[in-house]
């Protein structure tokens, strides 16, 4: 095998990684924030 | 504020471009190994950082439990999801530059085997956090933290301390050690990126486990009123 394909699979391990990570935590936190939206909604009729 | 979210992605995204180019383009080409020896300037950077995390951590946990904050909690668990991802680069990395370079994925050398236990370490701690039952698992997980951290100055001194195959230490190696000049700059450009990558991560990371943390104990206030109605 070409050595440059072990420099390529390297290059695309860590982006994939990466790049994977940080979507995952953008979704989580886009999920959270709609929790907690859905959380104030439900105690507003409380509160009145 | 809002904005600021973005623009650090993009701006950090813009450098790690750029610095990923300096690294397969414009980084003279090294003598023995050739090509495949750019995975340098991302295998060493990322262990920088997952090293860095690890230190969050440590300081994170043991402000916790001097102090109880939750806010430390959230950063101590924050920096040791991230420290993971980063110590997994350097684990996938490392054997797919071993193969052309010694001829195997793996060997059972000092730095690689600290290096992977360090990693099983803080998996481990994560497993802790997540499974753990009781009101003591924040305080118990900081104190595996501390004891955890004794692994990171192991895996720096491990190719100082014995003779293995993974290479002596390129910088701060003493007499014959170090890189050239061409080589330096975009290796420490990397490190620059990585490092702000890496900050980034955990900034994300805190955020998410504070609002975690809010809705959690939102849920048990309105439980709680619910009883006493």
């Amino acid at each position: 095998m070409n050595p440059i394909h072990f420099l390529d699979a390297a290059y695309l391990v860590a982006w994939v990684v990466y790049l994977g990570y940080l979507g995952r935590i953008l979704l989580c936190l886009k999920r959270v924030e709609e929790e907690k939206k859905e959380f104030d909604r439900s105690r507003q009729p409380q509160l009145r | 504020m809002k904005k600021l979210v973005p623009f650090s992605i993009l701006a950090t995204l813009a450098m790690l471009g750029l610095t990923s180019y300096l690294a397969l383009a414009v980084a003279p080409t090294e003598a023995t190994m050739g090509d495949v020896q750019r995975i340098f300037y991302y295998h060493v950077p990322s262990a920088w950082v997952a090293f860095l995390c690890f230190l969050v951590n440590f300081v994170a946990s043991a402000i916790y439990l001097w102090k109880r904050s939750p806010a430390s909690d959230a950063l101590a668990a924050a920096s040791a999801e991230v420290g993971v991802v980063f110590c997994s680069v350097v684990l996938l990395t490392g054997p797919i530059w071993a193969r052309p370079v010694w001829g195997i994925w793996w060997t059972w050398d000092a730095r690689l085997t600290t290096t992977l236990v360090l990693w099983l370490i803080y998996v481990s701690y994560l497993v802790l956090r997540r499974f753990a039952a009781g009101g003591q698992t924040q305080a118990l997980a900081a104190a595996f933290a501390i004891f955890g951290f004794i692994d990171v100055p192991i895996v720096y001194m491990s190719i100082r301390w014995f003779r293995t195959q993974h290479p002596s230490p390129v910088i701060g190696g003493g007499p014959g050690s170090g890189l050239a000049p061409a080589m330096a700059h975009v290796f420490l450009a990397n490190l620059a990126a990585f490092t702000l990558m890496g900050i980034l991560f955990m900034w994300l990371r805190y955020k998410l486990q504070m609002k975690e943390q809010a809705i959690e104990s939102a849920h048990a206030q309105a439980a709680l009123k619910g009883v006493a109605q």
